[in-house]
Parts: C-alpha cells; structure tokens; sequence
C-alpha cells in the first residue's frame, strides 16, 4: 500500500517535471526501508537514510544497485554485514550474543511486575487494618 | 585579570564547598546550631564565588579574549553576541561549569527555602550538596579549567561549531541541566532522610516539590532539544535514540517515576524504601548521562572530544556518590516501616505499577544504549544499537502504561472494587476503540500501529473526560469555576496526562502518514506531494554575520489559500569547510511543510527533501502540556499550608 | 538475614556496571573491527593511476606479502601517514599498492609528485566500489595480505609507529 502510495507520488511528481533521485520508485522505496535499519559509518550516529557523507550516498547507490540485481533485503544486508561486520545493522541479529538485549525487555517486564504482585500480597498479609494516614484526593 | 579572578573564585568555592560539607555534618552530628548555619552560610558564600566565575567567563567571552584557551577553541570576533554568550558551555569546560554553577544555584534555593525543615535534617540536605560539588569543582579545577591561559595569545578564535550557533543552543542547555542537576537535590533529600531516619510523609511532601520542579525543567529541556534537532539537522526527525538523547531520557523516566512514588509515600507512608532508591537513581543517572558524554565510551553525535582520564575522573566520582548512597541504602532499608495497608487494586498499586513500568522503559533504554559497550567490553565483537531496536521494543513496554493511565485516574487510595471500574469505563473504552478505528481510515490509509496508538491516546483522553465529568456534577457554581475550583494537584495531573495523549497523537500520525521526497530539482520546476505543489524558484546568495549562504527560493501552493514562501539554506561558516543545512518549515497545527537543499547536482539543478510531517507539533506541544502539568500541581496549596505550619 | 541481602542488589548491579565502564575507557567505540580479516581479499582489477590504459589487477600479487594501503589526495590523516608510507617503502621488503580512493588523477599524480611515491603500483578507486568490498570507511585504510591472497591485518586509519613495531612487522616475518 506504502509502495502503491509511493508509486502514485512519484508518478505526479513525474508528470510535473521534477525529477525523483531515483529512476524507479519500487527500489527506492525499498532503498528508504532498507537504509533506515542501517548505519553509516562514517558519521557514525545517523541512519544510512538520512546520512549526506560520501559513502553513505556509495553504499546507496550500491544497494539500488543490488536491488536491480533482484537481490533480497536479507541478501543485501548480509552482503554489507559481509565487509563492515554487524555494526552496519541498526538492528542487531538475534544470536546467542544479543539473546539478551532481545529478550531482555520482556523478562524485565514480567519479573518488574511479579515482584510487585508478590510484594503487594506480602505486604497485605503482614499489615494490620488499623493503619491510618491522612486520606484525601 | 579577569580569569585570574575566575579562576581564583572557583579555588574559594571548593574551599568553601568542603567547609559547607564538614561544617554541615558535623553540626547534625552533634546538634550543635552554630557549625550547622556556618554550613549555611558557606553554602551561600559557595554560591556566590561560583557565580563570580561564571560570570567571569562570560566576561571573557563578551570581550573575546583569546588569551584564554577555553575562549580561543570557542569563540571568534565574527561571532554574534547571543552565541558568544552561549558558548560558554559550547565545549567541555565550560559545560562542565554550567554544571557546577547550576548545582550552586540549587544549593541556594534550597538554603532559602527549606526553613520549615527541621535543623539537623536540613544540615545533611546542605551537607550532601556541598560533598556533589565538591567533587564537581575539583574536577573543574584539576583536570577542566576553563580559565586556563593560551600563551601567546590567539588573535583570532577558532569559532563555535556551526551545528551550536542556533537560539536552540541559548536555551537547551541551560534548561536541561536545570533538569539534570536538580534531581541532586532530590538526592540529597533521601540521604539527609536515610542519615537521621526520617522517613515520612512530611519527608515526601518536603521533597516532591523539589523532584516536580526539576522534572519540569528536564521535561522542557528534552523537548527543546528534540525540537531543534528536528529542524537543525535537516533530516526531519526528532528523536534518534542517540546515546546522549538516551542519557536525558533514562533520568526523565525514573524521574516519572520518582513524582508517582512520591504520591503514594506521601498519602500512604508506605513504600518508602523504593521511593528513596527512586530519588538515588535519578541523580545517579544524570551523573552516569554526564559520564557517558564526556569520557568518549559510547559513539554519540553529541559527544565532547573523548578524554580517558576525565573519564576515569568522572567514573571514580560516580563510584563514589553513588556507590555510597547505595550501600547507605542497604545498611539502613531494613529498619525502615512498611508504612499503610492497601489493597491489590488501589490508587497505590496503579501508582507502583506505574513505576515497574517506567523503571523497566528506563531499563531497556540503558540495556540498549549500553549493550555495545557490554559486548565489546566482553570482546564479543562490536554491534550498534539503534532506531530500529528502540522502537521495537519500547513501544509494547510502554503500552500497559499508558492502558494503566486511564484506570488509574479512577482508582480510590486503599481500595478500589474492579467490578465497578470496569462498568464505569466501559463507555470510554467503546469511544476509544471506535474512534482508534476509524480515524486512520478517514485519514486516507487505515494501518495497524496508527489504530494502536489512536487506541491509547484516545483511551487517555476518554478516560481523563470521565473522570473530569464525575468532579463536575459534583462541584457548584458555572462551568468555568467548576474547573478552576478542582484541587491543583489534580488538573495538574489531568493535564499532564492530557499532554501525554497528545504526545502520542503527534508521534503516531507523524510516523504513520509522514511523506518524504528526494528530488532533483532545477530553477522552475514543480512538484506535487500531497495537496501541496513546491515549486523551486531558484537560488540567491546571502551573507549573514558570520557566514556565506545559498538560500533556495520555493513557493508552497494549495488548491486554495495565499503561497507560501520557504527559503531552506546552505550555510558555509568560514572557519568550518563542513555546510550545514538549514531547513525552512512552515509550521501548522496539523501538518508542518519541511523543506531542505541538499547539494547542487550540476550548474542549476540541486537535491532538495521535501517532507510533509502532519502533527508533529504535537509532539513538543504535549510535553510542554506535561510540563504544564507539574507547575500546576506545583500550586497545591496543601504544600504551602503545611509548609507554614511547620514553620510557625 | 536473606531479606537484608536484597537490598544490596542495586550496589552489586552498579559494582558490575562500574566494572563494565572501566573496561570500556580503554576501548575505542569509533573502530570497527573487519569481518575481512582471515578472509581472502576481495579481487579487484582497477586501472593505474600513472597510466589508465592499464590495469592492475590483485591476482597479480599471489604469492607474495603485500600491503594494500587506501588513500586519497583530499585526505589530511593520509598526509600524516605519507612520511612512514615513504620509510617503509625503504625499510620493509614487501610492496606497499595504493588504492587512490575517490580522487582526481592529476590531484593524486601532484601530491606523489610533491611528497614522493610509496606505491610499487597505485591502482584508482573513483567511483568507491573497491573500497566498498574491502569495507572501507574512513581513508587511510591498510591491509595486509598473505600469499595465499587472505587478509591477515585491517589498520583503519593512519598506520602508527607502534602498531608497525608490534603488529605489522612481526606478523609479515611470520608470514614469509
């Protein structure tokens, strides 16, 4: 739907003579999803989307071309993961190394609120009634 | 001379800044009333040298006198005042002096306000901000000077970096670190607390105060922030996870914390031992933010050149202030009551699990942002961590909170019946889901995380409306006075969370249906995005005080409507080869028009972005809303009758 | 006993992460580590930069040790690092190919001609595809290279004196 959206954009913009960057639309909207999950080297904190340096706009121009060969995302990431290593990809892998950073989130969540739960429980079985304190909104 | 005088100041102040420690702690040792005001009064004097300084910089800077190193890498003649001035914390040094200087400030609000406190606990709260900036202007002054002479003299400076020279960089700063550095006093509350053992209700009334102010400004100081990395960096976002970003962000949320917890110490005695490890963590993750920056671990586009040993400073500081606190903490939480009864489902537990949520959202950004270090650090190899990540996990660990918001506005203190919650909500909920359907479908593109979001904005609005209706009917007099007549605390929070909903709002829909061209275009041509046609009319070479620019001419027109003009630039600082891009944006209540110059491709024709970004204002709008939010609460007059009471 | 233990879980967890941080003030979070390395080098057959009707082509170095040295005429680190390029030129006995990386002959051709010339051969990388198969990312790059044509060592940016003594001259012995 994005891409139809895309498509329908760029070919008004077509009709009304300015020119896109890109000669097709589909890779570049695959090019922008693409590049978003990417990191540039050079400048180091900033996508390879949005990125102006010099290799940012080599490496896109790489991946359009990858594109064109009729290569996957997966394909094309792992061809960058090939000669920068993992550190290009914005989101790393799932593996044994990042199992942590992936699941830790969910395990911090769930552990955050059974520990309250417990707590909470504890808490009222130990407590006597009569305790009170001021009692307003 | 001047820096002389700087220089000599900040040597008083440290000297001062020990006596206000010694002299405080000893004073509630032993309660004697004599070496317990001399801690005051060096607080004071502290203050005083401390501004001497930094307004001794700013002298420096004013007169561009390159003769001081600090001032020659930061500043040059051609530079317009109001960012010489704001140079002052352009580079590390002085940064680090703002820091300072803004700790002694808060140190002196503290001594003026905190007559009502009882005189030993008020010696430690005194006693411990005097240890923090003890620290801090040891640091200054041992290994970060900014007073230090360049000898010979420069006869030009080498200028403030151009990404700095915006009214962004006058405000932000400042404004963070009021944020940032206020949560000491927060700190301090809690280990003055957990010294002399007073642990209660006051304690938390005492210190809400305090905790909401600088949860204010942080608040405000983050969204400028973003805000001026939306339109400074050219790129159209306005949050990149960037670890500087995510050292503000991770002591904003134990912050939001801290305010909930404090509720429920307050109202309920109870819990007391997780609001003070609260108060700890924030101040501990300002400190691990100011390290984080300054010692070059992690990658950041923030980063101040990288120095091992101000790291290694910085690092054994942390260690100390809040190794000690937290080890004070296990020694003394054990003896610390539980405090009031109350049921599973109150206002209380919905308050703590507020808090299991923000401290986990906490959680995963520092598990994120410190990941690549761990790894490295372990020699596992070398990853990033990046949007893609944060925005994957974040979103469903902030979900049960925001669904939690809208219950818990309802909830009574000590207990509530859930049957009746839920009858009473269930007209709300119907709302939300109907109108989260709906809308992105009349927005033109029905898409599932839109709806998602909408759900959760609308369920905080509905909620918030209900609830306002019940004190409605209950009140007296014209609508208008209905309203103003609520306690503050609770339009306080009405509108805080109102501005939450907002927030979502803006981030939902500008994510969702934000448009973004790459176009080439030469003189004359237009295009079409969305309704609006951008026509390029060309460039014109401007000249500004201290820079050449290439500004972009486009007319923005509508089917109806006057055009609009939007002049992006291409900025060339003299003393800096790299051009910085400065968008033009016609701001709109629901939609911003985002346009900016990438380079010339040829003779005429030049790469130009366009963006159309509907409701991004929100964004910023909501948390000035949060904001907003605190300072009304700020006004219940159930913090100064009580305060006077005490003191009379 | 066990419930005066759990309060001093957040001083253990900031023990470890204190720990973590000390070992990290000794790293450097900009260098990224090659995936390259005990990998065969990428072939590559660029023409020369002293004569563009030729060609230089990688295959052409099997069988012997050769450094692959990344650099460019706009680059001020390669300025730094041209002087050592020029010593070791004379004092290692292994060829040193330079890849002119995003440059314009005559700028390149002019700064040889200025500062002297390293390169037993200087193969051009205008467009940046060679660099991009040898992940390049910041110039100057070098590589080291085995008989067998695999890359034993990646030092990304300006080679140091130090990591010459260390690093590279004991692992070109080892390698010959």
């Amino acid at each position: 739907m994005k891409r139809l959206l895309a498509l329908f954009l760029l070919l008004l913009s077509l009709a009304l003579n300015a020119e896109s960057i890109a000669s097709d639309p589909l890779v570049e909207a695959r090019l922008k999803s693409l590049s978003q999950e990417l990191r540039c080297l050079v400048c180091q904190n900033q996508t390879l989307a949005d990125s102006t340096a010099p290799l940012a706009e080599d490496l896109r121009r790489e991946i359009r071309e990858l594109i064109a060969k009729g290569m996957t995302d997966e394909e094309i990431t792992n061809y960058l993961v090939a000669r920068y290593g993992d550190f290009v990809r914005y989101r790393p892998p799932f593996k044994s190394q990042t199992a942590l950073l992936w699941l830790g989130p969910t395990v911090m969540l769930i552990i955050g609120f059974v520990v309250l739960w417990v707590t909470l429980r504890r808490r009222n079985k130990t407590l006597p009634n009569d305790y009170e304190v001021a009692d307003e909104i | 001379m001047i820096p002389e005088i700087g220089h000599f100041s900040l040597i008083l102040a440290l000297v001062l800044a020990i006596a206000q420690s010694t002299f405080s702690f000893k004073g509630a040792s032993s309660n004697q009333p004599v070496f317990m005001s001399a801690g005051l009064s060096a607080a004071r004097g502290q203050f005083f040298f401390v501004s001497i300084a930094f307004i001794s910089l700013g002298y420096a800077f004013y007169s561009s006198d390159f003769s001081v190193l600090y001032v020659a890498s930061n500043s040059n003649f051609n530079l317009p005042i109001q960012y010489k001035l704001a140079a002052i914390w352009g580079g590390h040094e002085g940064s680090m002096l703002l820091w300072t200087a803004t700790l002694s400030l808060w140190t002196m609000a503290v001594t003026i306000f905190s007559q009502h406190l009882p005189a030993q606990f008020r010696a430690r709260l005194i006693g411990t901000m005097g240890l923090i900036t003890v620290g801090f202007l040891i640091f200054i002054l041992f290994s970060s000077n900014p007073f230090e002479r360049l000898i010979p003299a420069a006869l030009e400076g080498r200028s403030l970096n151009p990404l700095l020279q915006d009214p962004g960089m006058v405000f932000h700063p400042p404004v963070l670190y009021m944020g940032y550095v206020g949560f000491s006093v927060a700190f301090a509350f809690a280990i003055a607390a957990l010294l002399g053992g007073e642990l209660n209700p006051e304690w938390a009334r005492w210190t809400r105060t305090w905790t909401t102010i600088a949860w204010i400004f942080l608040t405000v100081g983050i969204a400028f922030g973003s805000k001026w990395a939306y339109y400074e960096l050219g790129w159209g976002g306005w949050w990149f996870w960037d670890a500087v970003e995510n050292a503000s962000f991770m002591p904003w949320l134990v912050g939001t914390a801290l305010i909930h917890s404090l509720a429920v110490t307050e109202k309920r005695d109870a819990f007391k031992m997780w609001t003070v490890l609260l108060a700890i963590f924030a101040f501990s993750l300002s400190l691990l933010g100011t390290f984080l920056v300054r010692s070059g671990v992690l990658t950041s586009v923030h980063a101040f050149a990288s120095d091992p040993t101000r790291g290694l400073f910085i690092l054994a500081f942390l260690a100390i202030v809040i190794g000690g606190a937290l080890i004070l903490f296990a020694i003394r939480a054990p003896k610390v009551g539980l405090g009031g009864k109350f049921g599973v489902v109150s206002r209380e537990s919905f308050l703590l699990a507020n808090n299991v949520v923000m401290v986990v959202a906490c959680g995963v950004v520092m598990l994120g942002t410190l990941y690549p270090l761990f790894l490295d650090a372990l020699g596992m190899g070398k990853i990033s961590v990046g949007p893609p990540y944060f925005n994957t996990v974040f979103v469903p660990v902030m979900a049960p909170a925001f669904f939690l918001m809208g219950l818990a506005i309802f909830s009574r203190w000590k207990n509530t019946e859930l049957p009746s919650l839920i009858s009473r909500l269930k007209w709300a909920f119907i709302i939300s889901v109907v109108t989260a359907i709906v809308t992105p479908a009349v927005m033109g593109q029905w898409k599932p995380m839109v709806s998602l979001g909408l759900l959760m904005a609308f369920w905080i609005i509905t909620t918030a409306m209900v609830s306002l209706y019940d004190y409605m009917v209950a009140g007296s007099g014209n609508l208008i006075l209905r309203v103003i007549r609520l306690p503050r605390a609770y339009q306080g929070m009405i509108l805080a969370h109102l501005g939450v909903a907002v927030f979502i709002v803006g981030v939902t829909l500008v994510g969702g249906y934000g448009l973004e061209q790459d176009l080439r275009m030469s003189p004359g041509e237009k295009v079409k995005v969305d309704q609006f046609t951008f026509q390029f009319d060309g460039v014109t070479q401007t000249a500004g005080p201290n820079y050449m620019a290439v500004r972009g001419h486009f007319t923005v027109s509508k089917s109806q409507g006057a055009p609009i003009i939007l002049e992006p630039e291409k900025r060339s600082y003299q003393e800096d080869s790299m051009p910085m891009t400065e968008a033009a944006i016609e701001t709109g209540l629901m939609k911003d028009l985002y346009v900016s110059l990438g380079e010339p491709l040829n003779s005429e024709a030049w790469a130009v972005r366009i963006y159309i970004k509907p409701f991004v204002q929100w964004i910023w709008f909501g948390c000035f809303m949060m904001a907003g939010g605190g300072i009304l609460a700020l006004f219940d007059p159930r913090y100064r009758r009580k305060n006077k009471k005490a003191l009379g | 006993m066990k419930t005066q233990l759990k309060y001093l879980i957040p001083f253990v967890i900031f023990l470890m992460l204190i720990g973590f941080f000390l070992k990290g003030l000794n790293l450097d979070p900009r260098e990224v580590p090659s995936p390259l390395i005990n990998k065969p080098a990428p072939m590559f057959e660029q023409p020369l930069l002293n004569d563009t009707s030729k060609t230089f082509s990688s295959n052409s170095m099997l069988g012997q040790v050769w450094l692959l040295n990344v650099w460019a005429s706009w680059c001020t680190a390669c300025r730094d690092e041209h002087p050592l390029l020029m010593a070791m030129s004379q004092q290692i006995d292994v060829p040193i190919v330079g890849i002119d990386y995003k440059d314009t002959n005559p700028e390149a051709l002019d700064v040889l001609s200025k500062l002297g010339n390293p390169y037993s051969a200087v193969a051009t990388d205008v467009e940046g595809r060679v660099g991009i198969d040898y992940g390049v990312y910041g110039v100057p790059e070098t590589y080291l290279i085995d008989k067998e044509g695999v890359i034993r060592y990646k030092q990304i940016g300006p080679i140091t004196v130090a990591a010459l003594q260390e690093k590279i001259i004991p692992m070109i012995k080892g390698l010959k």
